[in-house]
């Protein structure tokens, strides 16, 4: 499935600009970034994909982006989805990984709507726009692949600097690995990695994190929202998914898909 | 020198294209080892001089060359890495560039050594992994294959790495059967939990039938190749040699596993080589049946 890039050309994209990483079924924790987005005046709010996994309201997860028209791109747990596949696509090979990651997407799966699998494969893969002549790409993982992992300790500059001149962009925008951070480039180019939205940034805080992009600047900022935490972690048990998906969001230190996580980003963690 | 068998080559081998060199790997020992394992598909020993030693000016010319070229990530291995007395500003300088993964027996590796490396590690902006190689949870079962008292010694490396703050992956090659696989990588992180490690970390490679593999299995059959057929529709990605490249004193191969062989050698710079490659040895259809990737 390949769809075209969306081409966006707007004056509203002059102003402050939101962007949201994973949602993940984290309904309450989307709707605390989106209304704190709005808050704050976004001229305009993106969401990178993932709309489901791990948390216990997949279902909710478009309507929501919709009532605050959300600019969406397809994560490859959208893409899964959409094409029916057996698993998200992330990649584990650890036994503990591999079985928390069937758990949520079968949960998500049997969660999804025909009608929204029909929708996430229209999602485009990237959104381009220029903003006073820097040019954004926005993309789930990586410019060039839906589900690679850009973590900050495990991207080298000279990668960066070949990624963002192969995708034909100064500034990009991506997720997919749930930890946000940003570097600016020798050449001038820049990586946001706006983290995950619906599941804490494994440092012993609850909140839900999202990027913000402030009008007249290239530099992003990240935003924790505090939002009813505890309501999710106890829906995520009454639905029965894995406990330690409800210990994450209570504590906000990951417990599962660790194996992934580089040396460095690894030892900030508790797990 | 022990040398592997002439492979049977593919009439039509399908070609793996080069997609985008991420990964540099770096032959940085040569295939001068401590130990010298039953299983090791380049029959690393004491006395094995196929590929040198690499010299930290030698290795510095390629990392120009590779952060030029938009490496994404480093490794190192051998050989026993740290044979290598120049290994520590090697790393030093490739963690300038990228992060690094080294490959090591960890039987060199006491305090002071892991001391060092932390040291390293913690001034360095990218990650630095160490990943140890053992192939038995107990001397029972690892010595036959790695040799007399590794498991001990490679124990007591793994121990000083974790004290150092080092959270090092253990590498298994699947000595065991498919049946037996889930059960023993269970096992292998009870093992690092046992040894207080409570972030265990482990990783399996499957077997390559080359090298001194051949001698205690069996080398690859006539009909374990790749054809046309396999890779119809096949995602190339997923072959560790469409996206990385290893260096030797000898020059720049294709991958860590074929370094042995002769075809495998794609030239003198990393620019040389960057084009497709043929399939046709018994060890590409290995990866491409296991999904293996030496990759972390």
């Amino acid at each position: 499935m390949t769809n075209p890039d969306l081409v966006l050309d707007d004056p509203a994209l002059e102003g402050p600009l939101a962007f949201v990483g994973g949602p993940y079924g984290n309904d309450r924790a989307l709707r605390a970034v989106l209304d704190d987005a709005m808050r704050r005046g976004a001229a305009r709010i993106f969401c990178l994909g993932d709309l489901g996994g791990f948390g216990p309201h997949p279902e909710r997860i478009l309507p929501l982006l919709d009532e605050f028209e959300v600019t969406v791109l397809a994560g490859n747990y959208d893409l899964a989805l959409a094409e029916r596949r057996g698993d998200c696509g992330c990649g584990y090979t650890h036994p503990d990984d591999n079985r928390f990651a069937r758990v949520a997407y079968a949960y998500t799966s049997r969660r999804t709507s025909d009608a929204d699998r029909a929708r996430f494969g229209t999602l485009p893969r990237h959104i381009r726009f220029t903003r006073e002549g820097v040019r954004y790409l926005l993309c789930h993982g990586s410019p060039r692949r839906v589900n690679e992992f850009l973590w900050d300790s495990a991207s080298s500059d000279a990668f960066l600097e070949r990624a963002a001149r192969d995708a034909g962009a100064d500034q990009i925008f991506c997720s997919h690995t749930g930890l946000h951070w940003q570097r600016a480039l020798p050449s001038g180019a820049r990586f946001v990695n706006a983290g995950a939205a619906g599941r804490p940034a494994n440092d012993g805080r609850p909140d839900a994190w999202y990027a913000w992009l402030p009008a007249d600047s290239r530099d992003a900022e990240f935003l924790a929202v505090p939002y009813d935490h505890d309501a999710v972690a106890e829906e995520i048990e009454r639905e029965g998914l894995p406990p330690e998906f409800a210990r994450t969001i209570r504590t906000g230190w990951w417990t599962t898909c660790l194996e992934i996580l580089p040396a460095k980003e690894r030892l900030r963690g508790r797990h | 020198m022990e040398r592997s068998p002439v492979p049977v080559l593919a009439l039509r081998a399908p070609k793996v294209p080069l997609l985008s060199l991420d990964t540099v790997w770096f032959q940085v020992a040569g295939t001068l080892c401590n130990l010298a394992c039953r299983h090791c598909f380049i029959s690393c020993g004491p006395g094995n001089r196929s590929h040198e030693m690499m010299s930290r000016a030698e290795v510095g010319r390629y990392l120009v060359e590779a952060a030029d070229l938009g490496v994404k990530d480093l490794y190192f291995t051998g050989g026993e890495p740290f044979l290598n007395r120049e290994l520590p500003g090697i790393l030093e300088d490739a963690l300038r560039i990228a992060p690094v993964t080294v490959l090591t027996n960890a039987t060199l590796i006491d305090d002071r050594r892991a001391e060092e490396l932390a040291t390293l590690s913690r001034g360095a902006r990218y990650s630095f992994e160490v990943r140890v190689s053992l192939d038995g949870l107990t001397p029972d079962t690892n010595d036959p294959i790695r040799g007399e008292g590794s498991f001990r010694t490679t124990i007591r490396g793994v121990e000083a790495l974790h004290r150092a703050g080092f959270l090092p992956i253990l590498t298994v090659a699947q000595t065991w059967s498919d049946e037996e696989d889930a059960a023993l990588r269970e096992r292998f992180h009870a093992l690092l939990l046992e040894l207080g490690i409570t972030r265990p970390r482990v990783k399996v490679l499957p077997l390559f039938r080359v090298g001194r593999e051949t001698e205690r299995t069996r080398g690859y059959a006539p009909d374990e190749v790749l054809t046309e057929e396999h890779v119809l529709g096949y995602d190339f990605w997923n072959l560790q040699c469409s996206t990385s490249r290893m260096v030797t004193s000898r020059g720049v191969f294709v991958c860590p596993i074929l370094i042995d062989h002769p075809a495998a050698r794609m030239g003198s710079t990393l620019a040389e080589t960057l084009r497709a490659f043929p399939l046709a040895h018994g060890a590409c259809h290995t990866c491409w049946a296991t999904g293996a990737s030496c990759r972390n």
